[in-house]
């Protein structure tokens, strides 16, 4: 894990959304690159296309156009089962809602990535117990999603994206709807991942949490607007 | 492995949303339920009234002694022209197309039993009688037989009415000796109660036979008052009735073209008449179930609809966490598929306890008793059961087509 590749690679990125009467440029041209190990914010005013780029990086979503190279490899030109094996094992998405099941409870909630993973119900526990005890939450095993606060529920989400071990950590503002003590722990629980040596990327409007990132990409209008790697330029 | 996976995610799924799968599995239920009800009470009603059109007799024609009226061969108009046992006989033996026939003495006198007396209609018949007029006898009961009819027995079969009125409500009166008109009969059996829509000198259940050649001998008769007998095919009956006027008029010397020299009810003609009438409300009930299931299938349709519409975000979920379209879709479809088998299942046997209780409304008189048929349990069952599954199924693909993000934001 310590190896210091490329693990993501876009180039000339676009997203158009075509409402009707108005054409929306999301993403007007994005080249990045994103390295193993790497710990960045994105940030950039309100519909600059943070959301729309941290998507198409998570593979929910497709590019109007240009390249994403994942490991190498051309996302586009994989089938929905490797897509599938890829949001399953290889990235872990954190939302700012948290997008935990209603109805099921901490531990089902991160049961939920092994399954799909086909993980055999041994294997299964000792993760999921391992997990929500990384996020300090091994006595809200039961608790449902309704029984836990916001702080608590994005760690639940948190130790449900960590579920299949994966090699980066998408969050898109993971601490937007949280107090700032609860962001400060979310932020915590990124820096040891990131020292364990998995790449973390998120966006944030909090400067704050921005300014313990090594890398600050600035978006605006769908371009990067600056690129900053411990306040250097790129 | 798999499919184990599916079933634990199945359960766990149906445990923590049990209202929703409740009220999915009830709307099925519902549905399925009315509409086999629906269809049995119709077909219910339908049965119900062949039921009572035949009460009086199948393929039944019945023919009165009547008047000339037009004169024949040199003789004047407004003979009376009667017949006999053996004008009876002869006609049977005769027209292939008469299967029984039987004369009916009709007869008037006290009918008594201990200290009860009737002024009763005793009528004088054949065994065949019991064949051509639906008389069937209750329990531990017989009708006249063909020794009653040769030896004159003093035997006498008689109607509910007549046993509720002389021995009192449900009595087994068989064994037991009646007297009429001064002289004693044994009664062999009560006429099982009938539906009975039309008639001739009053409804069954009123009335008691004894064999003709006891009721002849006893009233000194020689012509029966009327004749009654049953053809092989309701459409032959016109013919039979030609012959029957051709042999007849041949013996007594009248017209068979005249109508009025005997007199004639034919029931294959009241029978015909209504087969409209019966045909069109089976297509009526036709529409009617088919409608109900169309409605029965929408509102199933809209329920799932709307049960996969909510679940969209959480599809939206499972894919953003890798589930593959295969195992969104197969957990849909297991759920889909038990649900509206269990709700088809139950509202078949909401359906079937409701057929079991509705006879206790006491309503079977007038409407009849709800009869399932199995063919519309299958066609109501297996429309909803597709229906539903498709209407589940459907959207469900849609959504998990779909990009996670867009199936997220629905
Ligand atoms: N599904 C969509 N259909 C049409 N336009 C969209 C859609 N999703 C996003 N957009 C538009 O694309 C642009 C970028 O949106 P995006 O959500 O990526 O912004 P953002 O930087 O994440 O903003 P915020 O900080 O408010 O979350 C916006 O103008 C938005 O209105
Ligand atoms: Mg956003």
């Amino acid at each position: 894990m310590m190896n210091n590749g490329t693990l993501i690679s876009l180039s000339g990125i676009t997203k158009h959304y075509d409402t009707g009467k108005v054409k929306v440029r999301a993403l007007q041209g994005i080249d990045l690159e994103i390295k193993r190990g790497e710990f960045i914010a994105i940030i950039g005013p309100s519909g600059s296309g943070k959301s729309t780029l941290m998507n198409i990086v998570g593979c929910l979503d497709t590019p109007t156009a240009g390249e994403y190279l994942l490991d190498g490899r051309p996302v586009a030109n994989m089938g929905i089962h490797q897509l599938a094996a890829i949001r399953n094992k290889k990235i872990g998405f954190i939302f700012q809602n948290f997008n935990l099941l209603p109805y099921a409870t901490a531990y089902e909630n991160v049961e939920l990535p092994l399954i799909f993973a086909g993980a055999p119900g041994a294997i299964r526990k000792e993760k999921i117990m391992r997990n929500l005890s990384m996020v300090g939450l091994s006595e809200r095993a039961d608790h449902k999603p309704t029984e836990l606060s916001g702080g608590e529920m994005q760690r639940v989400a948190i130790a449900r994206a960590l579920a299949n071990d994966p090699e980066v950590i998408l969050a898109d503002e993971p601490t937007g709807n949280l107090d700032t003590r609860s962001g400060k722990e979310i932020i915590e629980i990124f820096e040891r991942l990131n020292v364990e040596g998995r790449s973390v990327v998120t966006i944030t409007h909090d400067m704050s949490i921005a300014e313990r990132c090594h890398r600050i990409v600035r978006l605006k209008d769908g371009i990067i607007e600056s690129d900053t790697r411990n306040g250097n330029k790129i | 492995m798999k499919t184990l996976i599916i079933l634990k995610q199945f359960f766990q799924d149906i445990r923590k949303q049990k209202l929703r799968t409740f009220l999915t599995t009830f709307g099925i239920v519902w549905g399925t339920a009315s509409i086999i009800f629906l269809i049995a009470f119709g077909e219910g009603i339908y049965k119900h009234n062949v039921k009572q059109f035949k009460g009086l007799g199948e393929r039944l024609v019945i023919i009165w002694p009547g008047r000339t009226s037009i004169p024949f061969k040199g003789l004047p108009k407004g003979r009376n022209i009667r017949f006999t046992e053996n004008d009876i006989a002869m006609l049977k033996k005769d027209i292939s197309d008469i299967m029984v026939a039987s004369p009916e003495y009709s007869g008037y006198g006290p009918l008594t039993y201990e200290r009860k007396t009737l002024a009763q209609n005793v009528i004088g018949v054949y065994p065949e009688f019991a064949v051509v007029r639906n008389v069937i006898p209750e329990k531990g009961g017989r009708f006249l037989n063909e020794i009653d009819l040769e030896y004159r027995k003093r035997s006498m079969f008689i109607g509910s009415e007549i046993r509720n009125d002389l021995f009192g409500e449900g009595a087994n009166p068989v064994g037991k000796d009646v007297v009429f008109n001064g002289v004693p009969f044994l009664v062999v059996g009560v006429m099982k109660d009938k539906d009975q829509n039309s008639s001739y000198r009053g409804r069954d259940r009123y009335k008691a036979w004894i064999p003709a050649s006891t009721s002849r001998a006893m009233f000194n008769r020689r012509y029966p008052n009327n004749m009654v007998y049953q053809v092989s095919d309701e459409f032959r009956s016109k013919a039979v009735e030609k012959r029957v006027f051709e042999i007849l008029g041949r013996k007594y010397k009248f017209d068979p073209a005249d109508e009025q020299a005997l007199s004639v009810w034919d029931t294959n003609e009241d029978m015909k008449e209504w087969r409209p009438f019966f045909q069109g409300f089976k297509i009526f009930l036709g529409i009617i179930g088919f409608f109900t299931l169309i409605v029965g299938g929408i509102g199933t349709a809209n329920i799932m609809y709307v049960v996969v519409k909510e679940r969209t975000k959480e599809i939206g979920i499972k894919m953003a966490l890798g589930a593959t379209r295969a195992q969104i879709m197969s957990q849909i479809i297991v759920e889909s598929l038990l649900m509206t088998a269990v709700g088809g299942a139950f509202g078949f046997l909401v359906a079937k306890f409701l057929e079991t209780v509705f006879p206790m409304l006491n309503l079977t008189e007038y409407i009849g008793d709800p009869i399932i048929a199995m063919d519309a349990v299958i066609a109501t069952i297996s429309i909803i059961g597709t229906v539903g599954f498709l209407a589940g199924f459907f959207p469900a693909r849609r959504a998990a087509n779909l990009n996670p993000v867009e199936a997220l934001r629905l």
